[in-house]
C-alpha cells in the first residue's frame, strides 16, 4: 500500500467511526432532516464546519496548505444540486454515508451503492454532452466568499459562528 | 449539554467538532506527505469504482473515455478513505452494540410497506440520480458540505442550498405530509 492509500485508509476509518458515533449514517436521520423533524445531521455537519473553517483558514493564511475551491459553474451547481437533492431524498443516504450505513448493518445501502456506481458510469458516458451544454452556461471559476465580498475570511467567520450557534439554540429549543 | 444521546451515540455537536479536527489534520497530513492539499470527499470514488469495474470488461472504452481520463481510474487516497468509512462505522457500531441488520428503514416502511424489492428499486434509482447530480455539481455533502463550506467556497453554499431545498420538497412529496 502506498503512503497515499495508507493515509486515506486511516483518515477514513476515523471519519467512519465519528459518523457512526454521531448517528448520522442512518436513513432515518437523513430523511428526518429533509422532513424537517430531526436536525442531527445539521448539528453534526455544521459543528465540523465551525471547527474546520478556523483551522483550515489559519493553515492557509500561514501558507502551509492551499485552498481547493470547487468551480462555481452555475448550471452545474444548480442542476446538479437539484438532481442530487431529488436522489438523496429517495435513497436516504449520501455517497459517503451509504458506505458507512453498510458498515453498521443497514444492508439495503448496497442497492444505493450499486445505483450510484451505475449513475457514475452513466455520467462518464454523458460527459461530452453535459460539458457542451450544462457546464458551458456560465462559469464563475473557483471562487471563495472572501474574494467575492472583498473582506478577510476573519470577518466572515465570526458571523458564520454567531449565525450557526443561534441556529443550534433554536434546534434545541424546538427539540429538533 | 449531554455528551451521550439516548441511543448510546455521542452528541452530534461533539462528534461533528471532532470531524472538524480530523478534517484539519487530514488537509495538513496530505499536504505534508502527498505534496497536495486533499480535502475530505466521497463521490469521485464512485466514478473510479465504475471505471475499475468497466475496465475488466471493456478496457479500451474506459481508456478512451474523457471523464475517466480526467478523474484517473485508480485506487487513490479518496478511494481508501471511502473504504475506511466502512471499517470505521463497523468498528464503532459493533463495539457499542448499535450494529443492526436492516433491510427496510421505518420511514420507508410506513409509506411503501415492508417489500425489500420496492426499497431496492427506490435506493437504486435514487442513487443513480443523486450520483449524476453530485458529479455534475462536482461534489456531495462531504466534498461540498464539509470541505467546501470550511473553505468558504461560493459553489458549496449554492450546492448545499440546492441539495437541501430540493431534498425537502421531494422528501415531503415522496413520504407524505403525514410523516411530518
Amino acid at each position: 500500500m502506498s503512503i497515499d492509500q495508507m493515509l486515506g485508509l486511516i483518515t477514513g476509518i476515523l471519519f467512519g467511526f465519528l459518523l457512526q458515533k454521531g448517528r448520522v449514517l442512518r436513513f432515518e436521520k437523513q430523511v428526518g432532516a429533509m422532513l424537517l423533524k430531526d436536525m442531527t445531521i445539521f448539528k453534526f455537519m455544521l459543528s465540523a464546519i465551525l471547527v474546520g473553517m478556523v483551522g483550515v483558514g489559519l493553515l492557509a493564511d500561514a501558507g502551509i496548505i492551499t485552498m481547493s475551491h470547487k468551480p462555481m459553474n452555475l448550471g452545474a451547481v444548480l442542476l446538479g444540486g437539484a438532481l442530487f437533492g431529488m436522489g438523496w431524498a429517495v435513497m436516504g443516504f449520501c455517497p459517503g454515508t451509504s458506505i458507512g450505513a453498510l458498515g453498521e448493518g443497514r444492508w439495503h445501502a448496497v442497492f444505493a451503492i450499486a445505483g450510484m456506481v451505475v449513475g457514475a458510469a452513466l455520467y462518464a458516458e454523458l460527459f461530452p454532452f453535459i460539458k457542451s451544454t450544462v457546464l458551458a452556461w456560465k462559469d464563475f471559476g473557483k471562487i471563495g466568499l472572501p474574494e467575492v465580498l472583498e473582506v478577510s475570511r476573519w470577518v466572515i467567520i465570526p458571523f458564520f459562528w454567531a449565525g450557526t450557534i443561534s441556529l443550534f439554540f433554536w434546534f434545541e429549543k424546538k427539540g429538533l | 449539554m449531554k455528551w451521550k444521546t439516548k441511543d448510546g451515540g455521542w452528541s452530534p455537536y461533539l462528534a461533528g467538532a471532532l470531524v472538524g479536527l480530523l478534517a484539519i489534520a487530514s488537509v495538513y497530513a496530505t499536504t505534508q506527505w502527498m505534496e497536495k492539499s486533499n480535502y475530505l470527499g466521497a463521490s469521485t470514488t464512485f466514478v473510479r469504482a465504475a471505471g475499475l469495474l468497466e475496465r475488466t470488461v471493456v478496457p479500451d472504452h474506459v481508456e478512451a473515455n474523457e471523464y475517466f481520463t480526467k478523474e484517473k481510474v485508480r485506487v487513490d487516497w479518496q478511494f481508501m478513505l471511502v473504504l475506511g468509512i466502512f471499517i470505521g462505522a463497523l468498528i464503532s457500531s459493533v463495539t457499542d452494540k448499535s450494529y443492526r441488520l436492516e433491510s427496510v428503514p421505518p420511514i420507508w416502511e410506513n409509506r411503501f410497506g415492508s417489500s425489500i424489492g420496492k426499497r431496492a428499486v427506490g435506493a437504486f434509482l435514487g442513487g443513480g440520480v443523486a450520483m449524476i447530480g453530485a458529479r455534475m455539481a462536482n461534489g456531495c455533502p462531504s466534498g461540498h458540505g464539509l470541505s467546501g463550506m470550511m473553505q468558504l467556497s461560493v459553489s458549496s453554499f449554492v450546492a448545499l442550498a440546492m441539495f437541501f431545498s430540493v431534498g425537502v420538497l421531494v422528501a415531503i412529496f415522496v413520504y407524505g405530509r403525514r410523516s411530518l
